[in-house]
């Protein structure tokens, strides 16, 4: 075991990786002789060379352009968008051409690019650098996504996104950037579309993704000292979506809640909430619950943001006045 | 407001002065191509032409559906730049892609079955008249989003910088296409990693329904641009077979040996309208014919005649390719539509569709 930042954690997946497959690349701006402007590429020019990990312009449709060329003609390409709010920049990249080029082509194509991005708020950047955009990803046909919260998801995660064929979107979230953790030594690999039970409980269970596990964590344990049991769940992949760990867990505790930093319309919450209306009915005890921020663009002053992004605070209040 | 802006006459796109083609340069007989790769040339546009005639006629009779878009007209940029390229070099193409998927040697029958939605069509069925790929070919695409694939190219060039052949990779699109950004941070980046690639602007002089040069803040929309990325000013007859594959040879080449990208910018005129649904009467008729006039494979059946070839050997190619575009057309129509089960197929690189467990 190895202690690693969430931050660090990115540079050590990378570099297991880029060891392991010889053909591996990656690309995007700052990322090479700075080593990204969140750090979490420190060190991947020096034993990787600069055909291997490549600065580029403020392109970022050149960018994710050339990741899905590269990959196509068999060079599998880890990308880098800076911000994840910039993705509406090369949207058209990621949602129309790497999406569905496996589709259109009746199965010719494959596309195994990795495009990594710092997602979400809690820096005080205001609302062009701190979206969680995550569910603009979810909703299209034919790509992965991924958001850890723990530097041993960050390794083993990105391993799994990095050697699977189809396109993945890698969420980092920042403010989780200087957590720490420990990573297992050795190879890590993980799974994609395998959500994780982090806390059992059996009188609520609490699925989060990403910054929000932290915050559920927390929640739970305060929900404990009231004589609450809350069971967590870390759903690490959003597609594929691990829908038998919601619904085993929903038979046990008969009421769910989730916790997304997204705004609200058409957060990733509202696909589960309906899965678990759908298929888990009878076994529910009152209404899913999603917390959410609300639906706004996200505010910069430290008192407003903190006041969006649900808080543990705001978990513990929501789960308590619902299971009264 | 300021009311010059809006000249209704300006907008009155059929009555403008009509854009004519600049006459045919007769010193390109002399270019020194021999006789066996211009009979190469003359059938690969015989071939171009009969397809896409054949796709129209099919349109007419309602068996193609959705939207096409045809390079009548244009046939002697794809047939330059096919017999220019290596086998495991890669091409990239926009919506108006059937020229150049068959350019790299892609059977005929598949793509006419694509075209009619079947299942032993190219893509079985999935992809349609504007997504034509067969990766087996290095035809590595046809995409509908007009500049992004552009970028896309250059990953393919990049790959093959990285992994070390001396594959070219060309990419083709119109003119309209130079106003969008994808344009500029392409050429950018092709430039700064010195990238095997060759851009083709296919000027058509037209975008969609508008002219280019109301819409573009120079004349020539690539060729123009092309000093901004530190390369060199190319433009060529794209109705001259000829013309177009000397110019190839010497971009391919240069991208092969190292010399990083070019930007080539043909000038042609597409015969029809835009797509299926465009009469194209946006078009002063003067212009049109004009531009028929110098159709490019009357043009290079002149030309092969002035060279000695006889009507009775050019009679002989045109035979052969109607024949291959019947065959195509009875192969397409004898192709069942896609199965069911293909709805749910090729997603995800397990073949499925699963998002959930
Ligand atoms: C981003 C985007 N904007 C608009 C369109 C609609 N559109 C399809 S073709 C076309 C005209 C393109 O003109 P040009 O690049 O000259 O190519 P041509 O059709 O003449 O070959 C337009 C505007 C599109 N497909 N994609
Ligand atoms: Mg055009």
């Amino acid at each position: 075991m190895a202690e690693l930042s969430y931050r660090d954690a990115v540079a050590y997946g990378i570099a297991q990786e880029m060891r392991r497959d010889p053909q591996l690349v990656m690309l995007g701006e700052d990322i090479a002789g700075a080593g990204g402007v969140f750090k979490t590429t420190v060190g991947l020019l020096n034993e990787f060379g600069p055909t291997r990990v490549r600065d580029t312009p403020i392109s970022e449709q050149a960018i994710l352009g050339a990741a899905m060329g590269a990959a196509m003609t068999g060079v599998p390409v880890i990308a880098e968008i800076m911000f994840s709010d910039f993705l509406a920049v090369c949207f058209d990249i990621v949602a129309n051409e790497m999406a569905k080029s496996r589709y259109m082509t009746g199965g010719q194509m494959s596309v195994p690019v990795v495009v990594r991005t710092a997602n979400g708020g809690g820096s005080r950047f205001g609302a062009q650098h701190s979206q969680s955009v995550e569910n603009w990803c979810m909703m299209i046909p034919g790509l992965k996504v991924v958001a850890p919260s723990t530097p041993a998801d960050v390794v083993g995660l990105l391993a799994a996104s990095i050697r699977d064929p189809d396109p993945v979107v890698f969420f980092e979230h920042k403010s989780l950037m200087a957590t720490k953790g420990d990573v297992p030594e050795g190879e890590v690999i993980d799974e994609l579309g395998q959500a994780k039970i982090v806390r059992a409980g059996t009188d609520a269970t609490i699925v989060a993704l990403a910054y929000m596990v932290p915050r559920a964590l927390e929640a739970a344990e305060r929900l404990a000292e009231d004589g609450i049991s809350a069971e967590v769940i870390d759903l690490r992949t959003l597609v594929p979506l691990d829908t038998n760990a919601i619904l085993g867990s929903v038979a046990k505790t008969s009421r769910v809640f989730t916790v997304e930093e997204n705004p609200r319309l058409c957060g990733w919450g509202a696909e589960i909430a309906s899965i678990v209306a759908q298929e888990a009915f009878w076994d529910l005890d009152g209404p899913v619950v999603r917390i959410t921020t609300p639906h706004i663009p996200l505010p910069a002053a430290e008192a407003l943001e903190d006041l969006a992004i649900p808080s543990t605070d705001r978990i513990v209040r929501t789960v308590k006045e619902n299971l009264d | 407001m300021n009311t010059e802006m809006f000249d209704p006459e300006l907008m009155d796109y059929a009555n403008r002065d009509p854009r004519l083609p600049s006459p045919v340069d007769e010193g390109n007989a002399d270019l020194g191509i021999d006789l066996e790769q211009r009979l190469d040339l003359y059938e690969r546009q015989q071939v171009l032409r009969q397809f896409e005639k054949r796709a129209y006629d099919m349109f007419l009779q309602n068996l193609v559906k959705g939207t096409s878009h045809l390079s009548l007209g244009m046939e002697a940029v794809s047939a330059g730049f096919g017999a220019a390229m290596r086998q495991d070099d890669y091409t990239f193409a926009t919506y108006r892609g059937h020229a150049h998927t068959l350019s790299r040697g892609v059977d005929l029958g598949p793509v006419m079955a694509e075209l009619l939605g079947r299942e032993n069509g190219l893509l079985k069925g999935k992809g349609g008249s504007m997504h034509l790929t067969s990766v087996e070919h290095g035809m590595m695409g046809s995409y509908a989003i007009i500049g992004a694939h552009l970028t896309i190219a250059n990953g393919a060039a990049w790959s093959a910088q990285i992994r070390g052949t001396d594959q070219v990779t060309v990419c083709f699109f119109g003119d309209g296409t130079t106003n969008i950004g994808a344009f500029h941070e392409a050429l950018n980046f092709a430039a700064i990693w010195k990238l095997p690639i060759v851009f083709v602007c296919e000027n058509n002089l037209y975008m969609e329904y508008t002219p280019i040069d109301l819409i573009t803040a120079v004349p020539n929309p690539a060729a123009d641009r092309a000093a901004a990325y530190g390369l060199p000013r190319i433009i060529v007859d794209g109705n001259d077979a000829d013309a177009v594959y000397m110019t190839a040879l010497d971009v391919i080449a240069k991208a092969r040996s190292g010399g990083g990208p070019s930007l080539v910018e043909a000038v042609t005129y597409r015969e029809q309208g835009h797509s299926r649904a465009d009469p194209g009467k946006y078009r002063p008729k003067e212009e049109v014919e004009a531009w028929k006039g110098r159709d490019p494979i009357p043009m290079y059946h002149q030309r092969l005649l002035g060279l000695g070839v006889s009507e009775g050997d050019l009679a002989a190619i045109q035979q052969d390719v109607a024949r291959r575009v019947d065959e195509a057309t009875e192969f397409a129509k004898a192709g069942a539509p896609p199965g069911t089960e293909h709805l749910m197929t090729d997603v995800w690189s397990d073949g499925g569709a699963a998002w959930r467990n």
